[in-house]
C-alpha cells in the first residue's frame, strides 16, 4: 500500500470521527465499526508523534537502515570522480588552502618536538585532519562565529592567526590573548570570531546554539554558528542537549564532526553502536545532514557552503560528519602505539593524507611547484623556529593580572587577596620565579 | 456502638484537620520590608514585573527555560510571551545542562539571557557549566570573551512538603565558585531589585528564589525600574546582644526570633540578611559582630560545609579579640531533605532561639 493511499484512507477517517456530533442519533454504532475496521490503515492520534498503525509486531533494527553515504569530491590520487561536483577554485585559492595545511603541519611538528624537548608544557597536533578544518573555514564567512573543541587550529590558520600568535599562546608570555591563564593550544580570538576554547568536552556545543539562537534574532542576520566536536565528545550529555535544542528552537548552527576514530585510546566502536554521529541528525533530532570525506578538502568546502546556505536560509541546524583518522598521538601525555598497530597509522599518513591527496591534484592541474614547495616549508620551518626562541624569551604577564578578569570589576575580597599576595611576595621573593614575570 | 462509632468519626475529622495543619503550617510569619510605596504584589508577581521591565528595556533579553512559555510552574513569567513574543519568552526542551549552555552562548554573543532551572534541586545537571564555563568565560579568555549578560532563577529552599528534590539549598555549592554572583531575595522589593540588578550585571549571576515565598511575602513594590545593590547585606534590625545572620526565608524566621528574644530573654538581637552569598559584604557583618561580639548564623542548607562555616570561619578570623563567645550555626541537619520530617529538620525559631540563650549564657 502507497503512502498516497494511506493518507487518503487517513482523511476519510478523520471525517468520520468528526460526523457522530452531527448524526449521532443511530449513527454511532455504524460509525464505531468503520472506525475500527479503518484502525489498521489510519494514523494515530498521538501527540508525541506522527505515525501509521501497523497490526504486525516488528522490532526496528540499526541493519533495517542503510548507512549515511559519505560524500566525496577527489580520490586518493587528486582526480575529480564527477566534474559537476568540482567546485572550481580559483589556483589563488587552492593554493592558500594547501599552504594553510601545510604551515599547520609544520608548526605542529615543531611544535610538537619542542614539547618533547621540555620547552612548552603541552601540545595537541593537528595531523590528518588538516583538510576538515580548512576546507570547512574556506566555505564560511568571517563574520561567521566558530566554537571549537581543541583539534582545529586550521581554522584559526585560514583566519589569519599569526605564528607568534599561537606561540604565545602556547608559552603564555606577555603578548599572549588569554593572558597566559590557560594551557597551550586553547586559542582564541575576537577580532577572527573564534570562541576561546576550553577543556570540558562538548560544553560548547550548546553554548553555540544558544549563540545562534541570539543571532538569528538580529535583524538581516546574514551569519551562523559553526561548532566542531569530536565523535568522542558527541558522547556528553552537552552533546545531546545541543542536537535538540538546535532542532527544537530552529538555530542556525553547523554541528560539525570530526569523527578520527580515536577518544585518547577509546576507538569509536567503544564510543557508539548507531551509524556514525550522521546517524543520529535525521531520525534521531530531525536534523538535515551530511557525511564527508574529511580527507578530501573539497568535499568539505562543498559540504560546508551548502551547510551554511541552507542553515541561514531555513534558520535551521545542519548535522556534519567529517570522517578521518587522527594520525598524530592524542596529546604529548599520550603514546598512541600502545592502543594501535604502527602500520595503520602509516597507510594514513600517506596514501590517505589529506595533504597529500591536494597535492596530487595541484600536479595534475600544473599548479604544483616542488620547489616552491621546499621553500615555503623551509620558510616556515625558519619562522617557527625563530618565533619560538623570541616567545621563549618574553616576560610572562605580571602575576597580580592572576587576579584580573575573575569578575568585570575586581571584587573587595579579591583586592585584598592581590594585596596579602603582594605583602608575602615581597618579604619572600627568592622563593618565586619573579625575573620571568612583567613587574 | 453508636458513641464508639460517634467518637470513632470525631477521632477521624480531628486527624484530618490535625493533619491539615500540618500541611498548611509553615515554619515562619512573614515580616515585610516597609520601604515600599507602589503597588501590592507578591513575590512571584514582583518577578514577574521585574522580567517584564528586563524584556522592554532591552530588546536582547531572552526568557526561557522549562514551561516557562504558559507562565511558568510558579507564575512568575505569565503573560510574558504574549506580551513579547514567543522568539524572546519561550519553552527550552527538559535538559538543565542545555538550558545553561544555551543561555552562556547567547550571553556571548551580548545579548541578555534569564535562563529559569526550575527547581534548585535541579541545578546540578548544569553544575559543569555554570561552574566550568559561565564562571570561567572571561578570566580563561583574558577578556575576549564573556557571558556576564545571564542570569540564573532558581527557585529553592523549603516549602513544607518538597522532601528531598524540592526542597534544597545549593547556594554554598555555587560560593566555592569564582567568578559568579549568588544572590537570594527575602521577599518581593528584594526580589525585583536583585533580579534586575543580576540582569545588568556584567557577571554571570544566579539569582535563588525561595518558592514558599512566591505567595506569602506580599509588600507594596514600586512598579518602576529600580535596582538592589549586589553584595550588600541589609540590616533589618539594630541590636547589641547578638547578630543574628541569615538570608531568604530564614530572614524572617530570625525576625521573629529577634522579637520572642527581647520579650522572653531581654536580649537585644540585630537581624541582617546577608542577601549575596558571592561576593558577600564582609564589611557589614564585621562591624555587626565586633559591636555584639557573639553571632549566630542560620541556613536551611546542611551544616557541614554550608555557606554558615565560611562566616564562620571569617568572623572569627577578624574579630577574634571581639568574640565573647563561638560564632554559632544552627542549620539544617546533615541528612538529606527529609518529606514527613521537614519540622524537625529545619532551624525553626525554637532552635534559634534556644541558641540565643546558650551564646548569652556562655
Amino acid at each position: 500500500m502507497s503512502f498516497l493511499r494511506k493518507s487518503v484512507h487517513l482523511l476519510g477517517a478523520v471525517a468520520r470521527r468528526q460526523q457522530p456530533q452531527q448524526v449521532i442519533r443511530g449513527a454511532i454504532s455504524t460509525a464505531a465499526r468503520d472506525f475500527s475496521s479503518e484502525l489498521p490503515s489510519d494514523y494515530a492520534n498521538f501527540p508525541g508523534a506522527k505515525a501509521p498503525f501497523v497490526s504486525k509486531l516488528k522490532l526496528i533494527h540499526p541493519e533495517d537502515y542503510a548507512p549515511i553515504p559519505i560524500y566525496r569530491v577527489m580520490d586518493r590520487d587528486g582526480y575529480i570522480a564527477d566534474e559537476s561536483q568540482d567546485p572550481q577554485l580559483s589556483r589563488e585559492v587552492v593554493e592558500k588552502m594547501f599552504r594553510d595545511m601545510v604551515l599547520l603541519n609544520t608548526m605542529d611538528k615543531i611544535l610538537y618536538e619542542s614539547q618533547r624537548q621540555g620547552r612548552i608544557s603541552f601540545y595537541m597536533t593537528n595531523f590528518g585532519e588538516e583538510a576538515s578544518h580548512i576546507g570547512s573555514a574556506a566555505a564560511l564567512e568571517m563574520r561567521d562565529l566558530i566554537y571549537g573543541q581543541y583539534r582545529e587550529a586550521g581554522v584559526l590558520v585560514w583566519r589569519g592567526f599569526r605564528i607568534d600568535q599561537f606561540i604565545d599562546q602556547c608559552y603564555g608570555n606577555v603578548d599572549d590573548l588569554g593572558r597566559g591563564k590557560q594551557m597551550p593550544v586553547h586559542y582564541g580570538s575576537r577580532e577572527l570570531n573564534f570562541v576561546t576554547i576550553s577543556s570540558p568536552l562538548s560544553t560548547q556545543m550548546p553554548q553555540a546554539v544558544g549563540a545562534a539562537y541570539a543571532m538569528k534574532l538580529r535583524p538581516e542576520n546574514d551569519a551562523c554558528v559553526v561548532c566542531y566536536f569530536g565523535e568522542g565528545a558527541a558522547s556528553e550529555g552537552d552533546a545531546h542537549a545541543a542536537f535538540n535544542f538546535a532542532a527544537t528552537l530552529g538555530c542556525p548552527v553547523i554541528l560539525f564532526c570530526r569523527n578520527n576514530g580515536f577518544a585518547i585510546s577509546t576507538p569509536s566502536h567503544e564510543q557508539y553502536r548507531g551509524d556514525g554521529i550522521a546517524g543520529r541528525g535525521p531520525m534521531g533530532y530531525g536534523i538535515a545532514t551530511i557525511r564527508v570525506d574529511g580527507t578530501d578538502v573539497f568535499a568539505v568546502y562543498n559540504a560546508m557552503k551548502m551547510a551554511r546556505e541552507y542553515t541561514l536560509r531555513e534558520n535551521k541546524p545542519v548535522v556534519f560528519e567529517a570522517l578521518a583518522y587522527r594520525v598524530g598521538h592524542h596529546s604529548t601525555s599520550d603514546d598512541s602505539t600502545a592502543y594501535r598497530p604502527a602500520e595503520e597509522i602509516e597507510v594514513w599518513n600517506s596514501v590517505e593524507h589529506p595533504i597529500s591527496k591536494l597535492k596530487r591534484y595541484m600536479v595534475h592541474k600544473g599548479w604544483f611547484d616542488e620547489d616552491a614547495e621546499n621553500e615555503f616549508v623551509k620558510d616556515v620551518r625558519k619562522k617557527v623556529l625563530k618565533q619560538i626562541a623570541v616567545s621563549e624569551k618574553k616576560l610572562k604577564p605580571n602575576w597580580r593580572e592572576m587576579f584580573e578578569d575573575v569578575y568585570a570589576e575586581m571584587p573587595d575580597h579579591l583586592v585584598a587577596q592581590q594585596k596579602e599576595l603582594e605583602k608575602h611576595i615581597e618579604a619572600h621573593k627568592e622563593h618565586y620565579p619573579l625575573k620571568n614575570f612583567k613587574q | 456502638m453508636i458513641v464508639s462509632q460517634v467518637a470513632g468519626r470525631f477521632f477521624t475529622s480531628m486527624r484530618s484537620i490535625r493533619r491539615s495543619q500540618v500541611l498548611i503550617r509553615s515554619h515562619f510569619t512573614y515580616y515585610p520590608s516597609s520601604l515600599g510605596t507602589g503597588k501590592k504584589m507578591n513575590m512571584f508577581n514582583a518577578i514577574n514585573n521585574a522580567m517584564d521591565l528586563a524584556l522592554s528595556d532591552d530588546k536582547s533579553t531572552l526568557l526561557f527555560g522549562e514551561d516557562v512559555g504558559f507562565g511558568g510552574v510558579f507564575r512568575c513569567s505569565i503573560n510574558l510571551r504574549d506580551k513579547y513574543g514567543s522568539h524572546r519568552v519561550f519553552n527550552s526542551p527538559l535538559c538543565e545542562q542545555g538550558i545553561a549552555g544555551f543561555a552562556i552562548g547567547v550571553a556571548n554573543t551580548g545579548a541578555t539571557a534569564i535562563a529559569e532551572i526550575q527547581f534548585a534541586d535541579y541545578i546540578f545537571p548544569s553544575f559543569d557549566q555554570i561552574v566550568n564555563e559561565a564562571a570561567k568565560f572571561r578570566y580563561r579568555s583574558g577578556g575576549l570573551f564573556d557571558c556576564g549578560s545571564l542570569t540564573f532563577r532558581v527557585p529553592c529552599g523549603a516549602v513544607g512538603h518538597g522532601a528531598l528534590y524540592h526542597s534544597q539549598s545549593p547556594e554554598s555549592y555555587f560560593a566555592h565558585t569564582p567568578g559568579l554572583r549568588v544572590v537570594i531575595p527575602r521577599g518581593p522589593i528584594k526580589a525585583k531589585g536583585l533580579l534586575l540588578a543580576c540582569v545588568r550585571d556584567p557577571n554571570p549571576c544566579i539569582v535563588f528564589e525561595p518558592k514558599t515565598l512566591y505567595r506569602a511575602a506580599v509588600e507594596e513594590v514600586p512598579t518602576e525600574y529600580y535596582t538592589s545593590e549586589l553584595g550588600k547585606a541589609d540590616i533589618l534590625r539594630v541590636g547589641k546582644d547578638v547578630t543574628l545572620i541569615g538570608w531568604g526565608t530564614q530572614v524572617h524566621v530570625l525576625l521573629e526570633v529577634a522579637e520572642l528574644a527581647k520579650i522572653h530573654l531581654n536580649v537585644d538581637c540585630e537581624v541582617i540578611d546577608l542577601v549575596s552569598i558571592l561576593p558577600w559584604d564582609t564589611t557589614l557583618i564585621c562591624t555587626s559582630a565586633q559591636k555584639t561580639g557573639k553571632v549566630i548564623i542560620a541556613h536551611e542548607a546542611p551544616f557541614t560545609q554550608g555557606f554558615g562555616s565560611e562566616l564562620a570561619s571569617y568572623i572569627q578570623e577578624k574579630c577574634f579579640f571581639h568574640l565573647e563567645a563561638p560564632v554559632k550555626r544552627v542549620t539544617g541537619w546533615d541528612t538529606p531533605f527529609p518529606h514527613v520530617f521537614e519540622p524537625f529538620y529545619l532551624p525553626d525559631k525554637h532552635r534559634c532561639l534556644s541558641a540565643i540563650q546558650e551564646i548569652v549564657n556562655f
